[in-house]
Protein backbone atom coordinates (compact mmCIF):
# COMPACT_ATOMS: atom_id res chain seq x y z
CA UNK A 1 0.00 0.00 0.00
CA UNK A 2 1.22 3.33 -0.73
CA UNK A 3 1.64 5.80 1.96
CA UNK A 4 -1.08 8.19 0.96
CA UNK A 5 -3.34 5.32 1.43
CA UNK A 6 -2.15 4.07 4.60
CA UNK A 7 -2.98 7.66 5.76
CA UNK A 8 -6.12 7.26 4.78
CA UNK A 9 -7.06 4.30 6.02
CA UNK A 10 -5.04 5.81 9.92
CA UNK A 11 -7.58 8.72 9.46
CA UNK A 12 -10.81 6.81 8.66
CA UNK A 13 -9.89 4.60 11.90
CA UNK A 14 -9.55 7.83 13.98
CA UNK A 15 -12.84 9.60 12.62
CA UNK A 16 -14.88 6.56 14.84
CA UNK A 17 -13.83 8.43 18.07
CA UNK A 18 -15.75 11.33 19.43
CA UNK A 19 -13.52 12.21 21.85
CA UNK A 20 -10.32 12.80 22.84
CA UNK A 21 -10.32 9.89 25.52
CA UNK A 22 -11.04 7.34 22.51
CA UNK A 23 -8.22 8.78 20.31
CA UNK A 24 -5.62 8.34 23.47
CA UNK A 25 -7.01 5.24 24.54
CA UNK A 26 -6.27 3.77 21.01
CA UNK A 27 -3.13 5.45 20.52
CA UNK A 28 -1.84 3.99 24.21
CA UNK A 29 -3.12 0.25 22.65
CA UNK A 30 -1.14 1.28 19.58
CA UNK A 31 1.79 2.12 21.86
CA UNK A 32 1.80 -1.08 23.92
CA UNK A 33 1.51 -3.56 20.44
CA UNK A 34 4.17 -1.60 18.68
CA UNK A 35 6.52 -4.05 17.45
CA UNK A 36 9.90 -3.05 19.94
CA UNK A 37 12.85 -2.29 18.52
CA UNK A 38 15.91 -4.85 18.44
CA UNK A 39 17.39 -4.40 21.98
CA UNK A 40 20.96 -3.94 20.08
CA UNK A 41 19.68 -0.61 18.38
CA UNK A 42 18.46 0.88 21.30
CA UNK A 43 22.12 2.47 21.49
CA UNK A 44 23.14 6.39 22.26
CA UNK A 45 23.51 6.75 18.27
CA UNK A 46 19.95 6.01 17.53
CA UNK A 47 18.24 8.01 20.17
CA UNK A 48 16.12 11.39 19.42
CA UNK A 49 16.09 13.25 22.41
CA UNK A 50 13.14 15.03 23.38
CA UNK A 51 13.14 17.22 26.28
CA UNK A 52 10.74 14.58 28.29
CA UNK A 53 10.51 11.24 26.67
CA UNK A 54 13.67 9.13 24.38
CA UNK A 55 12.99 7.82 21.57
CA UNK A 56 14.97 5.48 19.85
CA UNK A 57 14.46 4.71 15.95
CA UNK A 58 16.32 2.08 13.51
CA UNK A 59 16.52 1.92 9.71
CA UNK A 60 17.19 -1.02 7.75
CA UNK A 61 17.29 -1.49 4.08
CA UNK A 62 15.36 -4.62 2.68
CA UNK A 63 14.72 -4.68 -0.87
CA UNK A 64 14.78 -1.52 -1.76
CA UNK A 65 12.30 -0.70 0.85
CA UNK A 66 13.47 1.22 4.55
CA UNK A 67 12.18 -0.79 6.99
CA UNK A 68 11.99 1.33 10.86
CA UNK A 69 11.67 0.04 14.30
CA UNK A 70 11.63 1.86 17.20
CA UNK A 71 10.80 2.66 20.65
CA UNK A 72 10.08 5.52 23.81
CA UNK A 73 9.74 5.17 27.77
CA UNK A 74 6.73 6.64 27.13
CA UNK A 75 3.47 5.14 25.96
CA UNK A 76 1.54 8.04 24.09
CA UNK A 77 4.66 8.81 22.52
CA UNK A 78 5.00 5.25 21.55
CA UNK A 79 1.24 5.38 20.01
CA UNK A 80 2.38 8.15 17.76
CA UNK A 81 5.06 6.38 16.67
CA UNK A 82 3.17 3.66 15.78
CA UNK A 83 1.32 5.40 13.68
CA UNK A 84 4.32 6.87 12.02
CA UNK A 85 5.85 3.54 11.61
CA UNK A 86 2.60 1.90 10.22
CA UNK A 87 2.47 4.88 7.53
CA UNK A 88 6.36 5.22 6.63
CA UNK A 89 7.54 1.97 7.37
CA UNK A 90 8.12 -0.68 4.60
CA UNK A 91 8.28 2.03 1.80
CA UNK A 92 10.87 3.15 -0.66
CA UNK A 93 13.01 6.07 0.38
CA UNK A 94 12.20 8.58 -2.22
CA UNK A 95 8.59 8.17 -1.34
CA UNK A 96 9.08 8.40 2.24
CA UNK A 97 10.60 11.97 1.19
CA UNK A 98 8.06 12.93 -0.90
CA UNK A 99 5.34 12.06 1.77
CA UNK A 100 3.31 14.78 4.06
CA UNK A 101 2.35 14.73 7.72
CA UNK A 102 -0.71 16.30 7.39
CA UNK A 103 -2.75 13.19 8.35
CA UNK A 104 -1.45 13.84 11.83
CA UNK A 105 -3.41 17.07 11.88
CA UNK A 106 -6.58 15.30 10.47
CA UNK A 107 -6.63 12.54 13.33
CA UNK A 108 -6.54 15.31 15.76
CA UNK A 109 -3.11 14.73 17.41
CA UNK A 110 -2.03 18.26 16.00
CA UNK A 111 -0.92 19.45 19.37
CA UNK A 112 1.87 16.38 19.27
CA UNK A 113 3.57 17.64 16.52
CA UNK A 114 4.14 21.33 17.14
CA UNK A 115 8.01 22.52 17.18
CA UNK A 116 7.21 23.53 20.25
CA UNK A 117 6.23 20.17 22.26
CA UNK A 118 9.11 18.80 24.20
CA UNK A 119 8.18 15.64 23.18
CA UNK A 120 10.80 15.18 20.17
CA UNK A 121 8.22 13.86 17.44
CA UNK A 122 9.22 16.30 15.42
CA UNK A 123 12.93 15.88 15.42
CA UNK A 124 11.85 11.79 14.83
CA UNK A 125 9.72 12.49 11.73
CA UNK A 126 12.85 14.61 10.56
CA UNK A 127 15.02 11.76 11.57
CA UNK A 128 12.53 9.34 9.46
CA UNK A 129 13.43 11.56 6.71
CA UNK A 130 16.76 11.62 7.43
CA UNK A 131 17.46 7.93 6.75
CA UNK A 132 15.20 8.08 3.72
CA UNK A 133 17.84 10.74 2.53
CA UNK A 134 20.95 8.76 3.11
CA UNK A 135 19.39 5.24 1.94
CA UNK A 136 18.19 7.08 -1.26
CA UNK A 137 22.11 8.42 -1.94
CA UNK A 138 22.72 4.55 -1.17
CA UNK A 139 20.37 3.45 -4.08
CA UNK A 140 21.48 5.55 -6.33
CA UNK A 141 25.08 4.91 -5.81
CA UNK B 1 -8.33 33.42 57.48
CA UNK B 2 -7.41 33.87 53.82
CA UNK B 3 -10.53 34.49 51.65
CA UNK B 4 -9.67 32.66 48.67
CA UNK B 5 -12.82 32.99 47.16
CA UNK B 6 -12.15 36.69 46.51
CA UNK B 7 -8.60 36.03 45.74
CA UNK B 8 -8.89 33.73 43.46
CA UNK B 9 -11.58 37.22 41.99
CA UNK B 10 -7.80 38.81 41.65
CA UNK B 11 -6.86 36.34 38.65
CA UNK B 12 -8.25 36.58 35.71
CA UNK B 13 -6.95 33.97 34.19
CA UNK B 14 -8.65 31.15 36.68
CA UNK B 15 -11.89 31.99 35.22
CA UNK B 16 -10.62 30.21 31.81
CA UNK B 17 -10.97 26.69 30.39
CA UNK B 18 -8.46 24.34 29.07
CA UNK B 19 -9.52 21.56 26.95
CA UNK B 20 -13.15 22.10 27.68
CA UNK B 21 -12.37 22.04 31.64
CA UNK B 22 -12.24 24.71 33.89
CA UNK B 23 -8.77 25.38 34.36
CA UNK B 24 -6.52 24.04 37.94
CA UNK B 25 -3.49 25.75 37.44
CA UNK B 26 -0.50 23.77 39.47
CA UNK B 27 2.76 25.21 38.09
CA UNK B 28 3.08 27.55 40.41
CA UNK B 29 6.64 26.89 40.92
CA UNK B 30 7.33 27.72 37.73
CA UNK B 31 5.12 30.73 37.35
CA UNK B 32 2.99 32.07 39.09
CA UNK B 33 -0.22 33.95 37.80
CA UNK B 34 -0.97 37.95 37.74
CA UNK B 35 -3.75 39.44 39.45
CA UNK B 36 -5.82 42.01 38.19
CA UNK B 37 -3.87 44.77 40.15
CA UNK B 38 -0.64 44.04 38.97
CA UNK B 39 -1.92 43.89 34.90
CA UNK B 40 -3.71 47.52 35.79
CA UNK B 41 0.14 49.05 36.60
CA UNK B 42 1.71 47.45 33.75
CA UNK B 43 -1.41 48.94 31.73
CA UNK B 44 -1.04 51.92 33.17
CA UNK B 45 2.86 52.17 32.53
CA UNK B 46 2.00 51.79 28.81
CA UNK B 47 -0.87 53.80 28.82
CA UNK B 48 0.61 57.15 30.71
CA UNK B 49 4.04 57.62 31.45
CA UNK B 50 5.80 55.10 28.98
CA UNK B 51 9.33 56.85 28.78
CA UNK B 52 13.21 56.13 29.11
CA UNK B 53 14.51 56.40 32.39
CA UNK B 54 17.32 58.51 33.95
CA UNK B 55 18.22 60.44 31.00
CA UNK B 56 15.40 62.74 30.11
CA UNK B 57 14.30 65.89 31.69
CA UNK B 58 11.00 65.89 30.16
CA UNK B 59 8.39 64.70 32.76
CA UNK B 60 7.06 61.26 31.57
CA UNK B 61 10.81 60.26 31.67
CA UNK B 62 11.20 61.84 35.38
CA UNK B 63 7.28 60.38 36.36
CA UNK B 64 8.95 56.86 35.34
CA UNK B 65 12.07 57.14 36.83
CA UNK B 66 10.37 57.86 40.38
CA UNK B 67 8.21 55.08 40.22
CA UNK B 68 11.11 52.61 38.86
CA UNK B 69 13.19 54.05 42.00
CA UNK B 70 10.29 53.76 43.90
CA UNK B 71 9.96 50.01 43.38
CA UNK B 72 13.65 49.35 43.95
CA UNK B 73 12.83 50.46 47.65
CA UNK B 74 9.91 48.68 47.87
CA UNK B 75 12.41 45.31 47.00
CA UNK B 76 14.69 47.02 49.52
CA UNK B 77 12.32 47.28 52.51
CA UNK B 78 10.51 43.44 51.58
CA UNK B 79 13.83 42.02 51.81
CA UNK B 80 15.25 44.32 54.34
CA UNK B 81 18.41 45.20 52.85
CA UNK B 82 20.21 47.97 54.29
CA UNK B 83 20.48 50.31 51.55
CA UNK B 84 18.76 50.43 47.99
CA UNK B 85 21.27 50.49 45.68
CA UNK B 86 22.29 47.29 47.35
CA UNK B 87 19.61 45.90 44.79
CA UNK B 88 19.96 45.32 41.53
CA UNK B 89 17.51 45.16 38.89
CA UNK B 90 18.16 42.32 36.98
CA UNK B 91 16.31 40.07 34.18
CA UNK B 92 15.64 37.15 36.68
CA UNK B 93 17.85 34.77 38.78
CA UNK B 94 19.41 33.39 35.70
CA UNK B 95 20.61 36.52 35.06
CA UNK B 96 21.43 37.72 38.63
CA UNK B 97 23.72 34.05 39.03
CA UNK B 98 25.54 34.67 35.75
CA UNK B 99 26.31 37.99 36.91
CA UNK B 100 28.09 37.36 40.38
CA UNK B 101 29.70 34.29 38.31
CA UNK B 102 30.84 36.17 36.04
CA UNK B 103 32.27 38.66 38.79
CA UNK B 104 33.78 36.08 40.63
CA UNK B 105 36.00 35.45 37.71
CA UNK B 106 38.64 38.10 38.54
CA UNK B 107 38.80 37.11 42.43
CA UNK B 108 38.64 33.59 42.06
CA UNK B 109 41.98 31.67 41.10
CA UNK B 110 43.52 28.55 40.18
CA UNK B 111 42.86 25.81 42.46
CA UNK B 112 40.57 27.36 44.90
CA UNK B 113 36.92 25.88 45.80
CA UNK B 114 33.58 26.52 45.13
CA UNK B 115 30.40 24.62 46.80
CA UNK B 116 27.27 23.66 44.96
CA UNK B 117 24.48 21.71 46.74
CA UNK B 118 23.17 18.42 44.83
CA UNK B 119 19.46 19.92 44.54
CA UNK B 120 20.59 23.13 42.36
CA UNK B 121 18.18 23.97 39.24
CA UNK B 122 20.77 24.17 36.28
CA UNK B 123 20.88 28.03 36.53
CA UNK B 124 22.71 27.73 39.91
CA UNK B 125 24.78 25.04 38.45
CA UNK B 126 25.79 25.75 34.36
CA UNK B 127 27.46 29.13 35.67
CA UNK B 128 29.78 28.28 38.15
CA UNK B 129 31.09 25.52 36.27
CA UNK B 130 31.78 27.56 33.87
CA UNK B 131 33.50 30.00 35.81
CA UNK B 132 35.13 26.64 37.19
CA UNK B 133 36.29 26.12 33.49
CA UNK B 134 37.65 29.77 32.86
CA UNK B 135 39.32 29.68 36.41
CA UNK B 136 40.75 26.26 36.84
CA UNK B 137 38.44 26.26 40.33
CA UNK B 138 36.93 22.92 41.67
CA UNK B 139 33.30 22.47 42.18
CA UNK B 140 32.44 20.35 45.24
CA UNK B 141 28.58 19.42 45.70
CA UNK B 142 26.95 18.73 48.80
CA UNK B 143 25.39 15.47 48.88
CA UNK B 144 21.42 14.80 49.73
CA UNK B 145 19.92 12.08 51.39
CA UNK B 146 16.77 10.31 50.19
CA UNK B 147 14.15 12.55 51.43
CA UNK B 148 15.41 15.35 49.31
CA UNK B 149 17.94 17.11 52.40
CA UNK B 150 21.31 18.21 52.12
CA UNK B 151 24.10 16.15 54.08
CA UNK B 152 25.03 19.01 56.44
CA UNK B 153 27.54 16.54 58.07
CA UNK B 154 29.24 16.63 54.38
CA UNK B 155 28.75 19.88 54.09
CA UNK B 156 31.08 20.73 56.91
CA UNK B 157 33.85 18.51 55.91
CA UNK B 158 34.04 20.47 52.38
CA UNK B 159 34.81 22.93 53.50
CA UNK B 160 38.34 24.71 53.76
CA UNK B 161 40.33 27.53 53.83
CA UNK B 162 40.06 27.26 50.25
CA UNK B 163 36.41 27.50 49.71
CA UNK B 164 35.74 30.73 48.16
CA UNK B 165 32.09 30.72 47.21
CA UNK B 166 28.89 28.52 48.23
CA UNK B 167 25.76 28.70 46.61
CA UNK B 168 22.51 26.91 47.22
CA UNK B 169 18.69 27.39 46.74
CA UNK B 170 17.01 28.25 49.54
CA UNK B 171 14.52 26.15 48.32
CA UNK B 172 14.49 23.47 45.86
CA UNK B 173 12.49 23.86 42.83
CA UNK B 174 12.01 20.04 41.84
CA UNK B 175 11.57 18.82 45.47
CA UNK B 176 10.00 21.48 47.96
CA UNK B 177 12.85 21.49 50.02
CA UNK B 178 13.44 24.30 52.44
CA UNK B 179 17.78 24.32 53.06
CA UNK B 180 18.79 25.72 56.23
CA UNK B 181 20.32 28.34 54.64
CA UNK B 182 21.71 30.28 58.29
CA UNK B 183 23.64 27.09 59.00
CA UNK B 184 25.00 26.84 55.10
CA UNK B 185 25.96 30.73 55.48
CA UNK B 186 27.62 30.84 59.04
CA UNK B 187 29.85 27.57 58.38
CA UNK B 188 30.57 29.17 55.03
CA UNK B 189 31.62 32.67 56.67
CA UNK B 190 33.94 30.94 59.26
CA UNK B 191 35.72 29.75 56.30
CA UNK B 192 36.05 33.28 54.56
CA UNK B 193 33.92 32.14 51.87
CA UNK B 194 30.88 34.22 50.21
CA UNK B 195 27.48 32.87 50.11
CA UNK B 196 24.95 33.02 47.15
CA UNK B 197 21.40 31.96 47.65
CA UNK B 198 18.84 31.58 44.92
CA UNK B 199 15.60 32.48 46.03
CA UNK B 200 13.13 31.63 43.10
CA UNK B 201 11.46 29.01 45.04
CA UNK B 202 11.60 30.67 48.10
CA UNK B 203 10.59 34.23 47.32
CA UNK B 204 6.79 33.41 46.73
CA UNK B 205 6.46 31.33 50.26
CA UNK B 206 7.85 33.42 53.03
CA UNK B 207 10.17 36.37 53.25
CA UNK B 208 14.09 36.60 53.35
CA UNK B 209 15.35 38.66 55.73
CA UNK B 210 19.14 39.32 53.78
CA UNK B 211 20.66 41.35 57.04
CA UNK B 212 19.61 38.61 59.38
CA UNK B 213 20.12 36.25 57.20
CA UNK B 214 23.68 37.79 56.71
CA UNK B 215 23.97 36.35 53.17
CA UNK B 216 26.28 37.61 50.86
CA UNK B 217 23.78 37.60 47.42
CA UNK B 218 20.23 36.83 47.60
CA UNK B 219 18.19 36.45 43.76
CA UNK B 220 14.85 35.79 42.77
CA UNK B 221 12.47 36.45 40.07
CA UNK B 222 9.31 38.57 39.66
CA UNK B 223 7.28 35.89 37.98
CA UNK B 224 7.13 33.68 40.44
CA UNK B 225 5.63 36.04 43.05
CA UNK B 226 2.54 37.59 41.02
CA UNK B 227 4.88 39.57 38.90
CA UNK B 228 6.03 39.86 35.09
CA UNK B 229 8.62 37.38 33.29
CA UNK B 230 12.08 39.00 32.25
CA UNK B 231 12.15 40.99 35.80
CA UNK B 232 14.27 39.92 39.09
CA UNK B 233 16.50 41.36 41.47
CA UNK B 234 19.84 40.57 42.90
CA UNK B 235 20.66 41.47 46.69
CA UNK B 236 24.17 41.84 47.21
CA UNK B 237 26.60 43.00 50.13
CA UNK B 238 27.93 46.62 49.40
CA UNK B 239 31.48 45.53 49.69
CA UNK B 240 31.01 42.68 47.65
CA UNK B 241 29.16 44.85 44.98
CA UNK B 242 31.77 46.90 44.74
CA UNK B 243 34.50 44.24 44.06
CA UNK B 244 33.08 42.50 41.37
CA UNK B 245 33.57 44.41 38.36
CA UNK B 246 30.58 45.46 35.70
CA UNK B 247 28.68 42.36 33.92
CA UNK B 248 27.84 44.23 30.42
CA UNK B 249 29.06 47.04 29.31
CA UNK B 250 26.80 50.16 27.26
CA UNK B 251 24.87 52.98 28.59
CA UNK B 252 23.47 53.66 31.83
CA UNK B 253 26.24 52.01 33.81
CA UNK B 254 29.19 54.34 33.47
CA UNK B 255 30.52 58.16 34.82
CA UNK B 256 32.58 58.88 32.20
CA UNK B 257 33.65 57.60 28.53
CA UNK B 258 36.39 58.35 26.45
CA UNK B 259 38.31 56.41 23.84
CA UNK B 260 40.91 55.95 26.43
CA UNK B 261 39.36 55.06 29.57
CA UNK B 262 35.52 54.71 30.83
CA UNK B 263 35.17 55.24 34.31
CA UNK B 264 31.91 53.24 35.73
CA UNK B 265 28.51 54.47 37.30
CA UNK B 266 28.06 54.30 40.94
CA UNK B 267 25.74 51.24 41.87
CA UNK B 268 23.45 49.93 41.48
CA UNK B 269 23.92 51.72 37.86
CA UNK B 270 27.58 49.94 37.62
CA UNK B 271 25.58 46.36 36.93
CA UNK B 272 22.27 47.97 35.14
CA UNK B 273 23.38 48.49 31.59
CA UNK B 274 21.35 49.63 28.92
CA UNK B 275 17.46 50.60 28.81
CA UNK B 276 15.86 48.47 31.94
CA UNK B 277 12.71 46.16 31.64
CA UNK B 278 11.22 50.03 32.94
CA UNK B 279 7.47 48.67 33.29
CA UNK B 280 8.84 45.15 34.87
CA UNK B 281 10.48 46.80 37.55
CA UNK B 282 7.50 48.47 38.48
CA UNK B 283 5.22 46.16 38.31
CA UNK B 284 7.63 43.79 40.64
CA UNK B 285 7.04 46.56 43.23
CA UNK B 286 3.49 46.49 42.61
CA UNK B 287 3.51 42.41 42.93
CA UNK B 288 5.56 43.09 46.39
CA UNK B 289 2.50 45.31 47.39
CA UNK B 290 -0.25 42.89 46.30
CA UNK B 291 1.29 39.70 48.23
CA UNK B 292 2.08 41.49 51.39
CA UNK B 293 -1.21 43.11 51.49
CA UNK B 294 -2.15 39.54 51.92
CA UNK B 295 0.61 38.60 54.08
CA UNK B 296 2.92 35.86 53.78
CA UNK B 297 2.30 34.53 57.49
CA UNK B 298 -1.01 33.64 56.09
CA UNK B 299 0.00 32.81 52.86
CA UNK B 300 2.70 30.32 53.97
CA UNK B 301 -0.13 28.74 56.52
CA UNK B 302 -2.93 28.49 53.80
CA UNK B 303 0.11 26.59 51.64
CA UNK B 304 1.12 23.97 54.20
CA UNK B 305 -2.56 22.64 54.76
CA UNK B 306 -2.77 22.89 50.87
CA UNK B 307 0.44 20.83 50.80
CA UNK B 308 -0.80 18.00 53.90
CA UNK B 309 -3.92 18.13 52.27
CA UNK B 310 -2.46 17.09 48.87
CA UNK B 311 0.09 14.88 50.30
CA UNK B 312 -2.50 12.29 52.67
CA UNK B 313 -4.81 12.34 49.32
CA UNK B 314 -2.11 11.54 46.41
CA UNK B 315 -0.29 8.91 49.04
CA UNK B 316 -3.84 6.89 49.11
CA UNK B 317 -2.86 6.41 45.30
CA UNK B 318 -1.85 2.82 44.83
CA UNK B 319 1.71 3.00 43.40
CA UNK B 320 2.51 6.40 43.88
CA UNK B 321 5.72 7.91 45.18
CA UNK B 322 6.79 11.44 46.47
CA UNK B 323 10.04 12.36 45.97
CA UNK B 324 11.12 14.98 48.34
CA UNK B 325 9.76 14.55 51.47
CA UNK B 326 12.02 16.69 53.73
CA UNK B 327 10.47 17.76 57.48
CA UNK B 328 10.80 21.21 55.93
CA UNK B 329 8.77 21.44 52.60
CA UNK B 330 6.74 23.84 50.83
CA UNK B 331 3.98 23.37 48.61
CA UNK B 332 5.56 21.24 45.71
CA UNK B 333 4.77 17.71 45.32
CA UNK B 334 7.18 15.78 42.58
CA UNK B 335 5.63 12.09 41.91
CA UNK B 336 5.36 9.56 40.02
CA UNK B 337 3.33 6.54 39.84
CA UNK B 338 5.16 3.27 39.27
CA UNK B 339 4.87 2.05 35.48
CA UNK B 340 3.61 5.27 34.14
CA UNK B 341 6.34 7.92 32.33
CA UNK B 342 5.47 11.81 33.87
CA UNK B 343 5.28 12.90 30.20
CA UNK B 344 2.01 10.38 29.78
CA UNK B 345 0.87 11.31 33.22
CA UNK B 346 1.37 15.23 32.23
CA UNK B 347 -0.46 14.58 28.69
CA UNK B 348 -3.81 13.41 30.42
CA UNK B 349 -3.75 15.77 32.64
CA UNK B 350 -3.31 18.68 30.27
CA UNK B 351 -6.46 16.96 28.46
CA UNK B 352 -8.21 17.33 31.66
CA UNK B 353 -7.52 21.50 32.40
CA UNK B 354 -4.64 20.45 34.99
CA UNK B 355 -1.86 22.09 34.59
CA UNK B 356 1.56 20.31 36.10
CA UNK B 357 4.49 20.29 35.30
CA UNK B 358 6.53 16.80 33.79
CA UNK B 359 10.33 15.90 33.39
CA UNK B 360 13.33 16.67 34.98
CA UNK B 361 12.74 20.34 36.07
CA UNK B 362 15.81 21.73 34.93
CA UNK B 363 17.51 19.80 37.80
CA UNK B 364 18.81 16.82 35.79
CA UNK B 365 21.70 15.45 38.71
CA UNK B 366 18.56 15.08 41.42
CA UNK B 367 16.37 12.80 38.99
CA UNK B 368 19.81 11.11 38.33
CA UNK B 369 20.40 10.62 42.28
CA UNK B 370 16.66 8.68 42.32
CA UNK B 371 17.33 7.31 38.77
CA UNK B 372 14.28 8.48 37.48
CA UNK B 373 13.41 10.12 33.80
CA UNK B 374 11.93 12.54 35.29
CA UNK B 375 8.27 13.42 37.49
CA UNK B 376 5.35 15.19 37.42
CA UNK B 377 5.14 17.96 39.54
CA UNK B 378 2.29 20.12 41.00
CA UNK B 379 3.07 22.67 42.91
CA UNK B 380 0.27 25.43 44.79
CA UNK B 381 -0.29 28.91 45.40
CA UNK B 382 -2.27 30.44 47.63
CA UNK B 383 -4.86 30.73 45.45
CA UNK B 384 -5.39 26.93 45.13
CA UNK B 385 -8.21 25.15 46.52
CA UNK B 386 -8.55 21.87 48.21
CA UNK B 387 -11.48 21.14 45.77
CA UNK B 388 -8.62 21.68 43.21
CA UNK B 389 -6.71 18.79 44.80
CA UNK B 390 -9.29 16.71 44.50
CA UNK B 391 -9.98 17.70 40.78
CA UNK B 392 -5.89 16.55 40.83
CA UNK B 393 -6.48 13.50 42.21
CA UNK B 394 -9.21 12.15 40.04
CA UNK B 395 -7.20 13.21 36.93
CA UNK B 396 -4.28 10.97 38.72
CA UNK B 397 -6.79 8.10 38.94
CA UNK B 398 -8.44 8.90 35.57
CA UNK B 399 -4.63 8.78 33.90
CA UNK B 400 -3.35 6.10 36.12
CA UNK B 401 -6.34 3.71 34.69
CA UNK B 402 -5.93 4.68 30.99
CA UNK B 403 -1.88 3.98 31.07
CA UNK B 404 -1.68 0.76 33.39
Amino acid sequence: MEIKEIQEEIIDEFSMFDDWMQRYEYMIDLGKSLPLINEEFKTDDNIIKGCQSKVWVHAELEDNKLVFTADSDAIITKGIIAILIRAFSNQKPQDILDADTQFIDEIGLKEHLSPTRANGLVSMIKQLKLYAVAYQTQIED
Amino acid sequence: MLDIKKIREDFPILKREVNGKPLVYLDNAATSQTPQQVIDVIVDYYQNYNANIHRGVHTLSQEATDKYEQARIKIQKHFNAAKSYEIIFTSGTTHSINLVANGFASLINKGDEVIVSAMEHHSNIVPWQMLCERTGAILKVIPMNLEGELRMDVYEELLNDKTKLVFCNHISNALGTINPIEEIIEKAHKVGAAVLIDGAQAAPHLIADVQALNVDFYTCSAHKICGPTGEGMLYGKEEWLNKLPPYQGGGEMIAEVTFEKTTYADLPHKFEAGTPNICGGIAFGAALDYMNAIGFDEIAKYEHELLEYATQELLKIDGLKIYGTAKNKTSVISFNIEGIHPYDMGSILDKLGIAVRTGHHCAQPIMDFFKIPGTVRASFAFYNTKEEVDVLVAGVLRAKSMLL
